[in-house]
């Protein structure tokens, strides 16, 4: 049982991590994370490059969405956005790799705040539909300017390179992703211990009186589109890196409500959420892939009969965590701490 | 920043409108209309620097649409503000909230999905410089103005309105008194110089208003923060305000000392009603003695 957390100082009890319990854990994910190139095989890297490219893109969109309250549809085209750039600054100008990713991230914001710039005006629905609105704008010129997107056929882009080291294989990209959404979550954590990140919250919770407190709404509005554009913007590039070649259909509606569920499954405005969310969405329909394969040395014909109950399954997952855990996984993870830190007595 | 030196009640005749000093809060013949709906109608009152001002007045008065005047979420048609005599009448909230506008809401609003200490933080938003960058590193500035803010939150406001206890608790969790008071705490962490309060009391048991009340007169004696105070609380009004001014159907129908206010004919009428005058004007004299 906890105790009680004893400080001195303020800025102890501001600490991300304040017990070193959660210290210790934190050490033991970090030395897993860094061992598990030299025992995963290719598949599994693969996955969890996967996984940590959609962690930095849910992060950004539960910035604007989780904690703004601003909902948004267009998180998989500013990704779009993200990807062409960095794949064009690759191709056309042979600029460093990433530079190039930093170039995706701020085009990327830059179009976000532009798609941010009706939110002082509509909300709530109004607002998804105006998002989608820009993401099929976005997908348009995608795919139809083709002298520089090269059209339905998309980009091919060069593996990604650092001091003259090809990073080819996800067994490489890893040493480049996993850090980078390290960084990103860190950063979106720092956010929300200072006034920008309270200021986010306080407009998703009660514009008018934030308004009172002294926060500009449209400049604040504005910040966090840009900022979650810049998430997207920033896996947008890695994405380029990683499949090598991007289309218009890369970045499809469905990618956005990926994002959005990712989001709602992990928890809307808790950091943990949007790891969790993206690593649950990710790994799911893997997860049921691999126990349609075991079952199938029992059922003949285990493939055809189970790959569509995978799909329902996975959805029914999706339904049953709005029914019963509306605050996500990383609720789901806050009661499991709770029963640790006050056995033996129930919670 | 130290505690500000509270200009006490006996050098300017408190509640008079002085001709000497500037006044904190001037609202000069203002006038508001929705349509064809006139909710205020040349609404004129100063208000002295570090008073306790009160506006009273039946339901739909225009209370607190005058309070929304003020803040900037409503702009008159006619009519101007001057804040420590300057015109903020076209300004927007946040640039009030700048100068030194702070103000609570009627039903209460508070952000929810937060600690208490968090929405007492955002009060020092506005004071604070902190940007994008500083924030998403927190390193150097970030850091060193959250711990800064912390320490003065702590020192001056929590153990000031004595919220020690529930400071990491999300405010959805806590009791409307104590609600309240956080958002008075939010307020006050805006270091404002007017403080206006729509119905502090409202709601309250008679131990929670009592607190309150002692609340109030502290922020004005030890800040020396000047109050405008929108309450429907008789009692409250006529024990700790020092000016009075009384709305119905939009205009100001009487203003002054309190005692005054209460033994003004149209008052009663309007406000008292018209029925046990005699009764009422008892009662609140009785409580005044008390």
């Amino acid at each position: 049982m906890r105790i009680g957390a004893l400080k001195t100082s303020y800025a102890a009890d501001h600490a991300l991590f304040d017990t070193p319990v959660q210290r210790a854990w934190l050490g033991l994910g970090a030395a897993l994370l860094l061992a598990f190139p030299f025992v995963a095989d290719d598949y599994w890297l693969y996955l969890a490059c996967l996984v940590a490219i959609h962690v930095i893109a849910t992060t950004g969109l539960n910035i604007l969405t989780g904690f703004t309250g601003l909902v948004s549809l267009g998180h998989a085209a500013f990704m779009g956005v993200g990807a062409y750039t960095a794949a064009l600054m690759e191709i056309r100008l042979g600029a460093p790799f990433l530079l190039n990713l930093l170039g995706g991230g701020l085009m990327a914001a830059g179009v976000g705040v532009l798609v941010g710039l009706p939110s002082l005006r509509v909300k709530g629905l109004y607002l998804a539909i105006a998002t989608i609105a820009a993401s099929f704008i976005l997908h348009f010129v995608f795919q139809n300017w083709s002298t520089v997107t090269g059209g339905i056929a998309g980009l091919s882009v060069p593996p990604a390179r650092i001091l003259g080291i090809e990073l080819a294989r996800p067994a490489a990209l890893y040493w480049v992703i996993l850090p980078l959404a390290g960084l990103s979550v860190l950063a979106a954590a720092n956010l929300f211990r200072t006034r920008i990140g309270r200021a986010f919250i306080a407009i998703r919770d009660r514009d008018i009186s934030a308004e009172i407190l002294g926060i500009p709404l449209l400049r604040y509005k504005l910040m966090s589109f840009g900022l979650s554009a810049f998430y997207a913007g920033l896996a947008g590039g890695l994405f380029a890196y990683f499949f090598r070649s991007i289309t218009p259909e890369s970045f499809p509606l469905v990618y956005s409500i990926f994002f959005l569920a990712a989001v709602i499954v992990g928890g809307m405005g808790t950091i943990l959420g949007g790891i969790l969310g993206a690593a649950f969405m990710t790994m799911v329909p893997e997860v049921l892939k691999l126990g349609v394969g075991l079952a199938s040395p029992w059922l003949p014909n285990a493939v055809a009969i189970l790959s569509p109950v995978r799909t329902v399954v996975f959805g029914l997952l999706i339904i049953g965590f709005l029914i019963f855990e509306p605050h996500g996984l990383a609720e789901i993870w806050r009661r499991i701490r709770r029963f640790f830190h006050l056995w033996p007595f129930r919670t | 920043m130290g505690p500000q030196p509270a200009p006490r009640p006996e050098d300017a005749p408190a509640g008079a409108p002085s001709a000497a000093a500037t006044p904190s809060l001037a609202v000069a013949g203002l006038s508001l209309r929705f349509g064809g709906l006139k909710v205020l109608t040349g609404v004129s009152f100063d208000v002295a620097p570090g008073s306790i001002t009160a506006v009273i007045g039946p339901n739909g008065a225009g209370k607190t649409s005058l309070f929304n005047c003020i803040s900037g979420f409503y702009r008159p048609q006619e009519g101007t503000i001057a804040f420590e005599g300057e015109a903020i009448g076209r300004l927007h909230p946040p640039a009030r909230a700048r100068r030194g506008l702070a103000r609570t809401f009627q039903n209460i609003a508070l952000f929810r999905g937060m600690t208490v200490l968090d929405n007492i933080k955002l009060g020092r938003h506005v004071h604070m410089r902190t940007n994008l960058l500083d924030a998403l590193v927190y390193w150097g500035r970030a850091r060193r103005e959250e711990i800064e803010i912390r320490a003065e939150i702590e020192e001056r406001v929590i153990d000031f309105l004595d919220l020690n206890h529930i400071r990491h608790q999300p405010v959805a969790s806590l009791a409307y008194g104590l609600r309240k008071r956080v958002e008075l705490a939010r307020a006050l962490a805006m270091r404002p110089r007017l403080l206006m309060l729509d119905e502090p009391v409202a709601g309250m048991n008679r131990e929670e208003t009592e607190d309150m009340a002692r609340f109030i007169l502290d922020v004005k004696e030890e800040w020396g923060t000047t109050i405008l105070m929108v309450e429907h609380d008789m009692g409250l009004v006529m024990d700790i305000s020092d000016h009075v001014v009384v709305l119905n159907f939009g205009q100001v129908i009487a203003r002054g000392r309190p005692a005054e206010v209460t033994r003004n004919e149209e008052v009663i009428r309007a406000y008292l009603g018209a029925g046990d005058v005699g009764a009422l004007r008892a009662r609140i004299e009785g409580r005044e003695a008390a």
